[in-house]
């Protein structure tokens, strides 16, 4: 018997900033999408969310970041990614962020960049098809 | 998947996580890679946690994996939480509260959700244990679902079975009703920080003491285990296991070495009354049992002609047989082509 693929997404909210409104929102989103979310909740450093997504084998890390530090984070989280063989691991982002740090971001390998207003089931199609394309991918 | 399976046994931490996905989605790969970890495994000493919602058992896993860690043990968790029945998805949140494990090598943390399995655990569950077990985790925790329900499957898939309360959650009754306790090895008042605690302890010693018979045998109705295990003797025959109550406050870490030697303890009663091997062997028992039947099942339903099954439906559904004989009838019809 062969159980379905699921989807699995681990959401963090890095940085020192404290409330994970967003980030539970989003978490809720995803599992009424039919995903499993793995839930990590606040003050995640980038060694943790490395740490976690290897052991949790997911597929997306979905970012809540209000506190601006994302040009500090990123590199750093997407470097540990690299250097723990998830390259393929597709990193979200959820939060404010300026105009000229979003062509930045995604040129560092950041998949897509959310603003506040997001609607919550764009974001779960937009993972749904950047997950079967990397699946296709590998074979 | 060949080299997956050398490099979990090789201490790849990230093919261990690769192999855990595959197991949980029960493919054919899976079933190759755990034939060859099989050899490897039963090494592994395992805990289970379970209990009502919100009672601690994350908190409580986190602050005894570093009661084991400073021991020198390493530590694998499994921890379960509910897929959501309608949607398939599932928030799983049990990481949250074990974050003192983070960026220490021995120890590996895998959230599981249930994916329509009701027994409080996973079905692969089992599987998972084998994974975790090969790749070298002397001592596996396994957090259930908190139902608060009777929760043999836990009983079955663990060594020690903890049973944790709380203080102020009307639990003390629940716990009757449920079954509960007779799955418990060790019982524990989480949160003992609370000033009500003592009154759990007090009706949970009273409840020992009025005795629901402990474990009787979590494996009674299983059909082979029966033919190919001995039956565990009576509590007369050897001596009784006297399930201790520890209190513990697991977000201060207090009580867990307490907890911890508890556990050692009924381990070394487990070897010491034979009950260790028996309970492996009852294990195994029910194992092949369970997945004899499947196998059987699939096999025979795959030689069924769909049009005969749905004729049979519709004189079951006409009253013109009743469901043992349509049973009767499909055997006699499957055992002849
Ligand atoms: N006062 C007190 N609170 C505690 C203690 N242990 C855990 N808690 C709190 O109890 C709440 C629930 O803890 P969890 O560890 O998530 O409980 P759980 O049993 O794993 O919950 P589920 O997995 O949802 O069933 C959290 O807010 C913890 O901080 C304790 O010893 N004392
Ligand atoms: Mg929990």
């Amino acid at each position: 018997m062969t159980t379905e693929q699921k989807i699995r997404v681990l959401i963090a909210k890095p940085g020192l900033d404290g409330h994970d409104r967003g980030a539970k929102v989003i978490a809720r989103a995803l599992r009424d999408a039919g995903m499993e979310v793995i839930y990590t909740g606040l003050r995640q450093t980038p060694e943790m969310i490395a740490e976690a997504a290897l052991q949790e084998d997911v597929d997306v890390v979905g970012l809540s970041i209000l506190s601006g530090a994302h040009m500090a984070l990123l590199p750093r989280i997407l470097e540990l990614l690299r250097a723990n063989d998830l390259a393929d691991v597709k990193v979200i982002i959820g939060g404010i962020v300026p105009d000229d740090d979003i062509q930045a971001l995604k040129a560092m390998g950041v998949a897509a960049i959310y603003g506040p207003g997001a609607n919550t089931s764009s974001i779960a199609d937009d993972i749904r098809q950047m997950v079967q394309a990397a699946r296709s991918h590998n074979g | 998947m060949a080299d997956l399976v050398e490099a979990l046994l090789g201490g790849s931490l990230r093919a261990l996580a690769r192999l855990l996905t595959v197991i949980q989605n029960e493919t054919p790969e899976a079933r190759a890679a755990l034939a060859r970890l099989y050899p490897h495994s039963g090494r592994a000493y395992r805990v289970g946690i379970t209990g009502a919602p919100g009672t601690g058992k994350s908190t409580l896993v986190n602050s005894l994996a570093k009661t084991y860690r400073e021991a020198g043990r390493t530590v694998g968790i499994l921890a379960v939480d509910p897929t959501s029945p309608f949607t398939g998805g599932a928030v799983l949140g049990d990481r949250l509260r074990m974050r003192d494990l983070a960026g220490d090598q021995g120890v590996f943390i895998r959230s599981m959700a249930t994916r329509g399995s009701l027994g409080g655990l996973a079905r692969a569950t089992d599987d998972a244990i084998c994974a975790l077990d090969a790749a070298g985790f002397e001592i596996i925790l396994i957090e259930t679902v908190g139902t608060g329900q009777s929760e043999v499957d836990i009983a079955r898939a663990a060594h020690t079975t903890l049973v944790v309360e709380a203080p102020g959650l009307g639990d003390e009754v629940q716990a009757i009703k449920a079954g509960i306790l007779e799955i418990a090895d060790i019982l524990v008042v989480n949160k003992a920080d609370r000033p009500d605690a003592q009154n759990t302890v007090r009706a949970l010693q009273t409840m020992l003491d009025l005795g629901p018979a402990y474990r009787s045998n979590p494996w009674h109705h299983q059909s082979l285990s029966g033919i190919l295990a001995p039956p565990p003797e009576s509590e007369a025959e050897s001596e009784a296991w006297q399930v201790p109550i520890v209190q513990t406050v697991a977000v201060d870490n207090w009580g867990t070495d307490a907890l911890a030697e508890a556990i050692e303890m009924h381990h070394a009663y487990l070897g010491r009354s034979g009950k260790f091997r028996v309970w492996e062997r009852q294990r195994l028992a029910a194992e092949l049992s369970a997945r004899l039947e499947s196998a059987l099942l699939e096999r025979f339903v795959a030689r069924l002609d769909t049009e005969r099954l749905l004729a049979l439906l519709d004189d079951l559904e006409k009253r013109r047989i009743d469901p043992q004989s349509a049973v009767e009838t499909l055997l006699k019809e499957g055992d002849r082509c």
